[in-house]
């Protein structure tokens, strides 16, 4: 690729534009899930995959790492991966307190209490 | 330096990664500020993941139900009540700013100043217009709605102290972004990078189009979810 040997990132207009538009739709979609009040697993993976799909191609063409070279890419996408560990230990930890809360907690939990605590105060 | 002589004959893939990684040598065939930009941004996306799995746990952790928020940022606009309206065109305001903060890159390389200029001052605008968004939907939930960080009337008591702490991070980093793309657009103009090239605009991009991303991230998450 020419580009490696240049130094800067230089490619043709049309592509941003393709992307532009694309990311518009993509958008578009995604507040369709919440207009059409889609709920569930359904809701979950069409948020899910555009979100994705959108954070793909700007990192891919817009900041253009498509076109680094490995080393810089491996370098600023691999050490995310971490925080893939990092929000499942959380997600995980999240249910059980959850769990011991509705254990231990009676029917009107303190954290209701305290919200309506301030409620009266103002 | 060997670098310089065999730049044009740079093994590609794994090999790649090891020729670039030994040696003694620069391991980011790139301008040093752009690569600095990208780890700044790497330390940023530690940042934003920590907040939003804050909020995931929180979230997942309360026994209270959490307060709907394509209820709470709905608008009556002209009579019809819209879920969610403000946030969606905030997200396409975003949108529209990467786009023509892309195009002001792929000019400044092609040393057209003017347009340069311009695309990165529209930028800004859009930036500054998705700031005075936010500061309208924060004025909504304080002042109408009586979201306070501590405790809402909707539900949870957690969802103010996320939405503020998440959204006012971003809105930060916006308006940061704002004052930045303004202060080169003006260099640009100026004539300062004639001799230094126009790696710069692509510095600012890349800071530009990671705020549209952390965006994109908080759209599904935080307004979605």
């Amino acid at each position: 690729m020419a580009e490696q040997v240049e130094g800067h990132q230089q490619h043709p207009l049309a592509i941003y534009l393709y992307i532009w538009i694309l990311l518009f739709v993509l958008s578009t979609f995604s507040y369709l899930v919440d207009y059409f009040g889609f709920q569930g697993l359904t809701r979950w993976s069409l948020i899910i995959i555009f979100m994705l799909m959108k954070a793909g191609f700007i990192v891919g063409i817009f900041m253009h790492m498509a076109w680094e070279r490995l080393a810089l890419i491996t370098a600023i996408l691999i050490p995310p991966i971490c925080l893939l560990v990092l929000i499942g230990l959380m997600n995980v930890e999240g249910k059980y307190t959850t769990k011991t809360r509705g254990q231990y907690f009676d029917e009107q939990p303190p954290v209701s209490r305290i919200v309506e605590g301030h409620q009266t105060s103002h | 330096m060997s670098q310089e002589t065999n730049a044009t004959a740079l093994p590609v893939g794994v090999t790649g990664v090891v020729t670039d990684w030994s040696g003694d040598k620069q391991a980011f065939h790139v301008p040093w500020g752009k690569a600095m930009m990208w780890i700044f941004l790497l330390s940023d996306t530690f940042i934003f993941t920590s907040f939003l799995t804050g909020y995931m746990h929180v979230r997942t952790s309360t026994t209270v139900p959490w307060p709907n928020p394509s209820e709470v940022f709905a608008l009556t606009i002209a009579g019809h009540h819209i879920p969610l309206i403000l946030i969606a065109i905030m997200t396409f305001i975003l949108i529209t700013s990467s786009g023509t903060m892309a195009l002001a890159v792929n000019y400044g390389y092609r040393r057209d100043r003017k347009k340069t200029m311009l695309l990165m001052l529209a930028t800004a605008a859009f930036g500054a217009m998705f700031v005075s968004m936010q500061a309208f939907e924060w004025t909504k939930l304080i002042v109408d709605e009586g979201v306070r960080p501590w405790g809402n009337p909707m539900g949870a008591a957690q969802f103010g102290a996320c939405f503020f702490m998440i959204t006012g991070f971003h809105g930060l980093h916006v308006s940061i972004g704002v004052i930045y793309l303004s202060i080169v657009a003006f260099k640009v103009y100026r004539g300062d990078y004639e001799s230094r090239g126009y790696e710069i605009v692509e510095i600012v991009g890349l800071y530009w189009h990671f705020v549209d991303l952390v965006w994109v991230f908080i759209f599904a998450l935080f307004y979605l979810w």
